[in-house]
């Protein structure tokens, strides 16, 4: 069995239009914070870095052309984290 | 398998490198859950403290390092095309870029450091309680990140002289893909820790 993967070629105009995209939603995120969306700021802020941190895995870091073990893996770090999230608030919610 | 062929094992390397950044995605993780909670609990505060970042440094190094990300995975298309020069290229951009991000850090906490804020500072501890948690996070995170690009530039200048030995080719390059997986990593915890530092206010 050959093990030694070989990663599909991806052209360096993906990789270019990704970080257009990336740095559109850096300016939005900057600029939604000079509106005053009250509670709603935190909650743009942190959805457009969810986003982009979505197609950093998803494009630089291949997972769009990796098996899909590699994202059950991340989900299931991803749903560590937001247990741990969740209880921390929990506790510090109701006290 | 023959006796010459060697032990290589790239999916292996690229697993474990997974598993390894899972590790550091976690202990970033559990530094956003102790801010959360200091945010929660200090609403003011971090309010304030929050708006004596320099918002402008901040979007500078987000930029640069969305633009060494692109470059650092340009250079695997390169790699795979067999395109030595360019590949050699884009990693040495990839590393200036992340030398660029290290000195807006270092102008950043000696501005900083220069007013009289820094951990265990007088000026610090007379402000209370709240701000010492904002500024004490401020250090710690953007520290252990900072030391993390400083980690990823050795990693990828490892990987610019395996290139420009050709022991990096188009036929075995995991070590720049792992390096520039970490990388990215990199890239991702300062995804986060822009707008809950610097935009958020």
């Amino acid at each position: 069995m050959n093990s030694n993967h070989s990663l599909p070629r991806i052209r360096y105009s993906t990789y270019l239009w990704v970080l257009a995209v990336l740095l559109a939603l850096t300016l939005i995120s900057v600029l939604i914070t000079y509106m005053d969306l009250g509670r709603f700021t935190i909650l743009g802020a942190l959805s457009i870095a969810t986003g982009k941190s979505f197609l950093v895995l998803w494009h630089y870091m291949h997972l769009k052309h990796e098996n899909r073990f590699y994202l059950a893996m991340i989900a299931l770090v991803l749903l560590v984290f937001v247990a741990v999230l969740v209880f921390t608030f929990l506790d510090y919610g109701l006290k | 398998m023959t006796p010459t062929e060697s032990h290589r094992d790239d999916v292996g390397a690229k697993i474990g490198m997974w598993l390894f950044i899972f590790t550091e995605l976690l202990l970033f993780g559990g530094l956003f859950i102790v801010y959360a909670v200091y945010r929660y609990k200090n609403p003011v505060a971090f309010h304030f403290a929050a708006e004596e970042l320099n918002r402008g440094m901040g979007i500078l190094n987000t930029i640069l390092l969305l633009i060494s990300s692109a470059t650092v995975a340009m250079s695997l298309t390169a790699v795979q095309l067999n395109e030595r020069g360019k590949s050699l290229i884009l990693i040495s951009i990839t590393l200036m870029l992340g030398v660029l991000f290290l000195v807006n850090k270092y102008i950043e906490w000696g501005d900083k450091w220069g007013h009289g804020i820094y951990p265990g500072s007088e000026k610090l501890l007379e402000l209370g309680h709240g701000e010492v948690l904002f500024f004490g996070l401020y250090f710690a995170m953007t520290g252990l990140h900072a030391l993390h690009i400083v980690i990823g530039l050795l990693i990828l200048t490892i990987a610019l002289f395996r290139v420009k030995r050709n022991r990096i080719t188009s036929s075995d390059y995991v070590l720049l893909e792992n390096g520039g997986l970490y990388w990215h990593m990199v890239d991702i915890v300062w995804i986060f820790l822009f707008p809950l530092f610097y935009l958020i206010v």
